[in-house]
């Protein structure tokens, strides 16, 4: 299991993991996730292109999800952004589905484009990979602040000169980016189950944004270790294992948050009402 | 005539029957499609929309594993997500697109799995690409009566219900306090898109089934605010995209490469998508007409008001123009009607 071929699957799922988890974080608390799921999509037209015109596959990844990410900004900014955003994603699928009936691809390769093959990563792909993915934490780390600001409370963002268009337009290329390096890994289909599933979850045991971020990534990389195993032990696509767990540790949190709640809530009316019998059921919640 | 007719349609067209399954079951699409569209695009739910056709692919595909047509399949699973969907909190604005996202991975997941099930259990391998792309000469010819009558169902219901469901979709607030039941009629529509996007993923395949659901009602929400109008134009735009489409992929047999031809989902979805950048144009055009009249109306306005005493004839008059242009912006900014003012 740790041997040749499969140490690069392990490196690149990793990388890919850790930058899911920083950049999935934002996505959520920005609302973004039809977004989060529309450009891999997108990348994935590219991958189909790049395969026809025989160039490599992880330039024709970025080139089409950083495109679609400016054409949903733009499109987004004048129409509805839901609107703009689904039909961005179905311009670039459809494109996709024109370049795979042109170049024939075997329906196997279509398959683990879409929903990952994270055996077949060659060695090349690790250095670019990384590169990639150290560019996409490195601006989540520099706009931080405006990003924070700009997500959780737009309109002081804008009245301290913050311009949302441009912050949108920058964090959606990075999502772009993000996206593009882990469709190899995981297929385009089921990112952003890792990038919304493990950040999600996270949101839901800690309030506190820094301790999130470690959370998410945290447990993103929990997810593909485990499903990288499994899929190596069963011989089951690897997204299923990523969509499945991810999914998984989105109900556990919100289970868990949910309790939490409760108890807190039961805590509250304990110190507001000091008879020790104070009635469980019924009352002020 | 007869020339140009040959160029417009490759030879066979009329007679295959392939090809009238296809136009058959695509106008029924276009039609359902319209109204459950132009409910969708009012109430911000493409992305559920969006997810009903990527959950289809889990039924469609487990369906092939068990050897139903696959319509069934993604009626079931549709059926089933829309539930889920409700039960997730789809209608709390917050964590909506969240709770779709997961409702979504999760199917996707399963869809992996069987997808890939189904290739290692059969000796053939098209269904990834015949189910996520669509295979509309491939329908088979019991579908089209399934097809008409699950449409009906469709348009019955959104007819019935037009009236609560579109008070809910523009204000819930009103709804609610009108005494509708906001809840029940969010669910109701949920399972009516979700028949309607699986209706739509027969023909264009499930991932690309938003386009055909989505594209021509936003366009037609563009360019008329009336909801009727607006579901009947929807129809027209998904109509013209579903024949057009099938069409340009019969002739694409004599467009390079030439021994294949380009599948008809590309042409749908591309020429609803230039149907939604066209729509933008009136709007566009009628926003900077209206932003250089007012950058003038206003100027000399405030001119005319300076100007005191010797001509307050025609100050008067420019500034009422200044004041006419003033009195336009609301009407570009929000549009007028029910429709105009929930989206402002």
């Amino acid at each position: 299991m740790f041997e040749g071929f499969m140490v690069d699957a392990w490196i690149v799922g990793s990388i890919v993991a850790l930058v899911a988890g920083v950049v999935g974080f934002f996505a959520v608390l920005r609302g973004s996730a039809f977004a989060a799921h529309a450009l891999p999509n997108g990348a994935f037209a590219g991958a189909a292109a790049a395969s026809l015109i025989g160039v490599n596959v992880l330039l024709g990844l970025v080139v089409f999800a950083v495109g679609g990410a400016l054409g949903i900004g733009v499109l987004g900014r004048r129409g509805r952004h839901d609107v703009a955003t689904a039909l961005a994603l179905v311009a670039m699928l459809g494109l996709g589905a024109l370049f795979i009936s042109l170049s024939a691809a075997y329906a196997p390769q279509v398959y683990s484009l879409l929903f990952g093959e994270i055996l077949g990563i060659a060695a090349n792909e690790v250095l670019p990979t990384a590169a990639l993915g150290l560019a996409c934490v490195l601006v989540c780390i520099i706009i931080y602040r405006p990003l924070m600001l700009s997500s959780v409370l737009p309109e002081v963002g804008s009245s301290r000169g913050i311009s949302t268009f441009a912050i949108e337009l920058v964090f959606l290329v990075v999502l772009a980016i993000a996206t593009a390096m882990t469709v190899p890994v995981v297929g385009s289909l089921l990112i952003f189950t890792l990038m919304i599933g493990a950040p999600a979850a996270a949101r839901s045991l800690t309030d506190r944004p820094l301790a999130a971020v470690v959370l998410s990534s945290g447990l993103a990389l929990l997810i593909v270790w485990v499903s990288i195993a499994a899929s190596f032990q069963t011989d089951y696509p690897v997204g299923f294992f990523v969509g499945t767990l991810s999914a998984g540790s989105y109900v556990l949190g919100r289970l868990f948050s949910g309790f939490r709640g409760r108890r807190r809530r039961y805590l509250h009316r304990l110190a507001l009402d000091p008879s020790p019998g104070a009635p469980s059921s019924g009352g002020i919640c | 005539m007869s020339a140009v007719l040959a160029s417009l349609f490759a030879s066979g067209f009329f007679s295959s029957e392939a090809v009238q399954i296809a136009l058959g079951v695509g106008v029924i699409v276009a039609i359902v499609a319209a109204p459950v569209g132009v409910l969708t695009v009012i109430r911000r739910q493409s992305f559920a929309g969006h997810a009903f056709g990527d959950i289809g692919t889990a039924g469609a595909s487990a369906s092939f594993l068990v050897g139903l047509t696959p319509l069934w399949g993604l009626l079931l699973a549709n059926l089933a997500g829309g539930a889920a969907m409700e039960g997730a909190g789809v209608e709390r604005a917050r964590s909506r697109d969240i709770a779709t996202g997961i409702v979504l991975g999760a199917a996707l997941s399963l869809a992996a799995l069987f997808l890939y099930l189904d290739m290692t259990s059969t000796s053939t391998t098209g269904q990834t690409v015949t189910i996520l792309f669509g295979s509309i000469f491939a329908i088979p010819t019991s579908t089209l009566p399934l097809a008409g009558g699950l449409g009906g169902v469709v348009l019955l219901v959104t007819l019935i219900f037009a009236r609560p469901l579109l008070l809910s979709s523009v204000s819930p607030e009103i709804a609610s306090a009108k005494g509708l039941p906001v809840r029940a009629l969010s669910l109701l529509f949920l399972l009516t898109l979700g028949l309607a996007a699986a209706l739509a993923a027969v023909t264009i395949g499930t991932i690309l089934s938003t386009a055909l659901l989505i594209g021509p009602a936003a366009s037609a929400l563009r360019l008329t605010k009336r909801p009727l109008s607006a579901v009947l134009l929807s129809a027209l735009i998904g109509i013209f995209a579903i024949v057009v489409g099938i069409v340009l992929a019969y002739d694409s047999y004599r467009w390079p490469p030439g021994d294949r031809t380009w599948p008809v989902s590309f042409f749908v979805v591309m020429l609803v998508f230039a149907a939604y950048l066209l729509s933008g144009v009136p709007d566009l055009v009628r926003r900077r007409r209206q932003d250089s009249w007012s950058a003038a109306g206003g100027a000399r306005s405030g001119a005319g008001q300076r100007s005191t005493g010797d001509d307050r004839s025609t100050g008067g008059q420019r500034s009422g123009a200044g004041q006419r242009a003033r009195g336009h912006e609301p009407h570009h900014r929000g549009g007028a009607g029910p429709l105009g003012e929930m989206e402002a």
